[in-house]
């Protein structure tokens, strides 16, 4: 890790932070709320990270994160200098080293020059530990911008047929080149058990990624992304553990195979349903 | 409890359906997304056939089709005559030519080579063999 101490600004040597873009294929799989998590979860650990939005035109991870309301302005400000870098970066309200970038909301991702946005990517890098890039859904153009500054990628699959068919797609489109990992989400281990969902062991024996982690389909992650608080920042949730294991396990101090989300049991689904 | 009869008898779980559904359509999508593949693997088919019967390289034509159960090969060679003198299929065949090397798609590393239930029809459209008992081969490299 590199000089966490000190807070991102102009003034700062030169960091040689690591570009990881946040992608999937398919849509609302989760991956705004996972760049979001892992973001929160980084930032809560000391290091210093900014958080991309390359979904142009659909602008969300502010208002996951509940910054919607600090947003100036964007990265298609930034790429055509009407605002300066340091203009348009918003810092959290609850993680002082963690930094937004917003998505433009009223332009289209074509407009994105994809050269610019490679630019733009390996400057952050110069600033920042962690530079998360939240890729749009799709393969178009939004989605060779969000790749072109990465040279990491994690994907984010849910356990369906769908989602694991496109997260195939995109593995192949992201390239030898780059480190692809998996994150699975939204795992419901009752269903699972009854044979009624992929278990992860299905959805990797076609993707066949190293695996950082795997988020249980939990009521915590709607509760939180309603209130715009991310989860990773709540100690007692076990989604929110679950996000800061898979950070430890993106900044390497942790190692070994993840561990699998089990069923609740009766007395947790009580004391759960109280909190 | 009624799940755990059908299970009993033998109904398989969705997510076994879904398992082999994806088997399925990933293995299409592979073949379609590596053409290179397929241009060798058409190459070699000719070349093999053409020991035995003399065909139309030209109008020689390999494609893959998803079916119910399996991704079948659909090959269709026209046979312009036989051979006058068949080659003589004892002698030790020479050493294999290795065909034009794919050119590297970007996806090289991902091209699973997983075998497949897959049968060839040769000029012959006709409905395409059963797929291997037990659906076999299903093996990640």
């Amino acid at each position: 890790m590199i000089e966490q101490e000190a807070p991102a600004a102009s003034a700062v040597p030169r960091k040689r932070g690591r570009a990881i873009v946040v992608t999937s294929g398919k849509g609302g799989v989760g991956k705004t709320t996972t760049t979001a998590n892992l973001g929160a979860a980084l930032g809560a650990s000391g290091a210093s990270v900014v958080l991309v939005d390359a979904d142009v035109g659909l602008r969300n991870l502010d208002i996951v994160l509940g910054l919607e309301a600090r947003v100036r302005h964007h990265v298609l400000d930034v790429l055509e200098g009407s605002a300066t870098l340091d203009d348009a970066l918003v810092t959290d309200k609850r993680v002082p080293t963690l930094r937004l970038l917003a998505a433009a909301q009223t332009r289209e991702k074509d407009e994105v020059d994809t050269a610019a946005f490679r630019d733009l990517i390996a400057s952050l890098r110069d600033r920042f530990d962690y530079v998360l890039i939240d890729c749009p859904a799709g393969i178009e153009k939004g989605f060779a911008n969000a790749i072109v500054g990465a040279d990491e990628a994690i994907v984010v699959c849910t356990p369906e047929v769908s989602a694991v068919r496109d997260a195939d797609r995109v593995v192949g489109l992201l390239g030898d080149g780059r480190s692809v990992k998996l994150i699975v989400n939204r795992l419901r281990p009752a269903l699972v058990r009854k044979g009624k969902m992929l278990s992860v062991d299905d959805v990797n024996a076609i993707l066949r990624l190293p695996l950082l982690g795997v988020i249980a389909d939990a009521p915590d992650v709607i509760v939180s992304t309603n209130k715009g608080e991310p989860v990773a920042l709540d100690a007692a949730s076990p989604v929110g553990e679950a996000y800061r294991l898979i950070a430890q396990r993106v900044a390497g101090t942790l190692t070994g195979e993840p561990e699998i989300p089990r069923e609740r049991t009766f007395f947790e689904k009580l004391f759960g349903s109280l909190r | 409890m009624f799940e755990f009869i059908q299970r009993f008898f033998g109904k398989p779980a969705s997510s076994e359906t879904a398992k082999e559904r994806l088997r399925l359509v990933l293995l299409s999508d592979h073949l379609s997304l590596a053409p290179d593949v397929v241009e060798s693997l058409k190459h070699d088919l000719i070349e093999v056939i053409s020991r035995y019967v003399d065909v139309d390289a030209a109008n020689c034509d390999v494609s893959f089709e998803q079916q119910e159960a399996a991704v079948a090969m659909l090959a269709n060679i026209p046979i312009l005559g036989m051979r006058t003198r068949p080659t003589p299929p004892a002698p030790p065949p020479d050493p294999p030519t290795p065909p034009t090397a794919p050119p590297n798609s970007g996806r090289g590393k991902r091209r699973r080579r997983r075998a497949s239930p897959a049968g060839a029809n040769i000029a012959a459209p006709a409905p395409p063999p059963a797929p291997a008992p037990g659906a076999p081969g299903f093996s990640p490299v």
